[in-house]
């Protein structure tokens, strides 16, 4: 079991325009509408350098720094744990088209874009943070196993994870053999201690309990949990917006699930005043 | 940290199968890089190739290349029958899976795109993209070869990534997640790195030499190790070789160039020290990154000598195995330890002018040293780096 306190949220998806304005359709007062996903611009970068960035970084900026705000830490002396199960499948897509081609030429901006860890690298330049980044991949369990390693990292060195948890859908063909339902990001900022900016308290266990993970009430919002690995998240995100106990049990692997206790603290307020 | 034993390790790359011809490769200065005749590439490079990977016995061995050099490495050295032996001491949701890769299996996405359907575009319908393509392929495959079912999570951090699966496994022992831990990771020829890397101009036309004047890029290879990671038993055995520091940091500089003073790769040095409670001075040789291009070299030599002095003895063994990119962490983590045992300080035989302008104590001749604690440096695009420090048990 691993305690760890929740201080901040970001979130991006269809419908689920950052987590202040998303509070009340994730906790079910207001219906959920899916839209098409706008990702806000981030503060972090400057608008020429926005312009030029390729949709993974945009969306991870959006999410990371709306938590980092949110929880009111410095970017730059804050770890973070980035976790997806596809990457960025546009770039990929484009560097397996130039190689399916005679000339073989690949874009040197396109191959230094496709590691993993690109976002977790723009992410330290634009926040000028030399502190660890990891980046993950846990296939539908992408979430789980990030939220994981962040709260281990938050416990171990004794100060506030960032998690950036998010996928983007495939361009075709790859899109037809791994369907990924929209754009979906997610960020938690996780202190092993509880403070003034603690919104809730969260014991997680890795357990096998025989029962399916939470799914969210809503059809629409729980075809969008099963259909992007990052939404996953979303139970818990729910959770947190209801500011009532409870457990949620969110997707691992193999049938087992990281069971979450839930323990909102403050007032329904604290989470809800930036609104 | 809390040190940890690596209890049972294994390794497999172009030196050969297994620690013996590992080791016995180190002795000799025997380097693994060949002129490039790696699928359909016609690139004037050399590459460290695993042996008999496609020789139809192995075809079917595991679901992509990648997982099949993984899978070389797992049945080396007694690996798998030692963690038999440690499933049976924790229980396999005990035992979590921390494992690395940077391209994965996409050889076989590559392949698949040659062979889409002229009508529709479509894949062959026996693209399995889950067990090759997917980041965590290689995760999955060892959880399952190991009948493990514990956390289990693939990492991916570039040319870091298998030096960063230590930190993670430490974090996640030290957490009480587990009890024990399986790290490494598994790297594979392709066309998107051997291109890539061209498309960056940082490929050599020669088997690559580092810290030489003459350095003009790296020479790709490929490769797997696994280590069985376990809290340490009150007396360990003579030889037990442990982890005893991690250090991790970000360059926040440039996506695939690395800071010209290598500012974040000494901040992971000192970070790995500090990790250990150990100083400069307590480091017996250092496993480098030297990946022989000539502006990493040079930040790494800063870094280094920055940190150390120019008394502390330092390698890359990249021209012998090739840089395994994601799974250089591991492998040159395994040549430290092999380093540690067997008292010996690794060479780099391609290596024929020393860059005078380099001011590390750099050893081009392999030779016979007594090594208590060795720092293994591992940098990567992204701007991750971490170091590691292993040694004897105190």
């Amino acid at each position: 079991m691993i305690e760890a306190y929740v201080e901040g949220v970001g979130l991006c998806g269809p419908g689920l325009q950052g987590w202040e304005s998303s509070r009340t359709v994730l906790a079910g007062i207001r219906p959920y509408l899916s839209m098409p996903v706008v990702v806000p611009p981030s503060a972090l970068l400057p608008a020429n350098e926005r312009r030029r960035m390729v949709s993974t970084v945009k969306l991870t900026m959006a999410v990371g720094s709306e938590a980092i705000f949110h929880a009111g830490r410095d970017a730059a002396v804050t770890p973070t744990v980035f976790t997806s199960s596809s990457g960025d499948g546009d770039t990929i897509h484009q560097i397996l088209e130039a190689l399916a081609t005679p000339e073989r030429e690949v874009s040197p901006t396109r191959f230094h874009n496709s590691v993993h860890n690109a976002p977790a690298g723009y992410w330290s330049i634009a926040t000028r943070s030399r502190e660890p980044t990891t980046a993950l991949c846990g296939y539908d369990a992408s979430f789980a196993a990030g939220l994981l390693d962040a709260a281990a990292q938050a416990k171990d060195e004794g100060r506030p994870v960032a998690l950036i948890a998010y996928d983007l859908p495939y361009p075709e063909p790859l899109h037809t053999v791994r369907p990924v339902v929209s754009s979906f990001a997610t960020a938690l900022v996780l202190n092993p201690q509880a403070t003034d900016h603690s919104l809730a308290r969260l014991i997680i266990a890795l357990r096998r309990t025989g029962n399916e993970p939470t799914p969210m009430p809503d059809p629409a919002l729980e075809k969008l949990r099963r259909g992007n690995p990052a939404a996953r998240s979303l139970p818990l995100l729910a959770a947190l917006a209801r500011h009532a106990p409870e457990t949620v049990a969110v997707d691992y692997r193999d049938g087992k699930h990281l069971m979450v206790d839930v323990s909102p603290i403050g007032s329904q307020s604290r989470g809800g005043q930036a609104a | 940290m809390q040190p940890l034993v690596l209890s049972s390790f294994s390794v497999v790359s172009s030196l050969g199968d297994g620690l013996a011809a590992t080791l016995d490769a180190l002795h000799t200065g025997k380097s693994g890089l060949a002129p490039c005749r790696f699928e359909t590439v016609k690139l004037p490079t050399y590459v460290g190739e695993v042996r008999g990977l496609d020789d139809p016995a192995n075809i079917q061995a595991a679901p992509c290349r990648n997982s099949r050099v993984a899978r070389r490495a797992l049945e080396q050295d007694g690996f798998a029958r030692n963690v038999a032996v440690a499933r049976e001491k924790y229980g396999s949701d005990r035992i979590g899976v921390f494992v690395g890769t940077s391209t994965s299996g996409i050889l076989e996405t590559e392949l698949a795109y040659r062979q889409r359907n002229s009508a529709n575009g479509r894949l062959p319908a026996a693209f399995d993209y889950a067990q090759s393509h997917n980041t965590f392929s290689v995760a999955g495959f060892v959880s399952e070869y190991l009948a493990l079912d514990g956390p289990a999570v693939a990492l991916s951090s570039a040319c870091a990534t298998t030096a960063k699966v230590f930190g993670t496994a430490a974090r996640m022992i030290a957490s009480g997640m587990c009890d024990a831990a399986i790290v490494g990771g598994a790297d594979s020829l392709c066309l998107t790195t051997l291109y890539g890397f061209q498309s960056l101009n940082l490929l050599s036309t020669a088997p690559c030499r580092p810290f030489d004047r003459e350095r003009d890029g790296i020479s790709i290879g490929e490769g797997a190790g696994f280590a069985l990671l376990e809290k340490p038993a009150e007396r360990e055995v003579d030889d037990a070789v442990m982890l005893l520091g991690v250090g991790e940091s970000n360059d926040a500089y440039h996506m695939s160039s690395p800071h010209p003073e290598g500012v974040g790769a000494r901040l992971a040095m000192e970070r790995a020290l500090a990790s250990a409670a150990l100083a400069p001075k307590d480091i017996d040789y250092i496993n480098l990154h030297g990946t022989a291009t000539k502006p990493g070299d040079a930040a790494e030599d800063i870094a280094v000598t920055g940190l150390f002095g120019v008394e502390t003895p330092c390698s890359s063994t990249k021209g012998q195995t090739g840089h395994t990119l994601g799974a250089a962490g591991i492998i040159e983590a395994i040549i430290s330890g092999l380093s540690i045992r067997h008292g010996l300080m690794p060479g780099s035989p391609n290596t024929q002018n020393l860059d005078a302008s380099l001011r590390g104590r750099y050893v081009v001749d392999s030779r016979p040293a007594q090594i208590d604690r060795v720092m293994s440096n591992s940098f990567g695009f992204g701007g991750s780096n971490c170091s590691l420090i292993l040694g004897r048990a105190a």
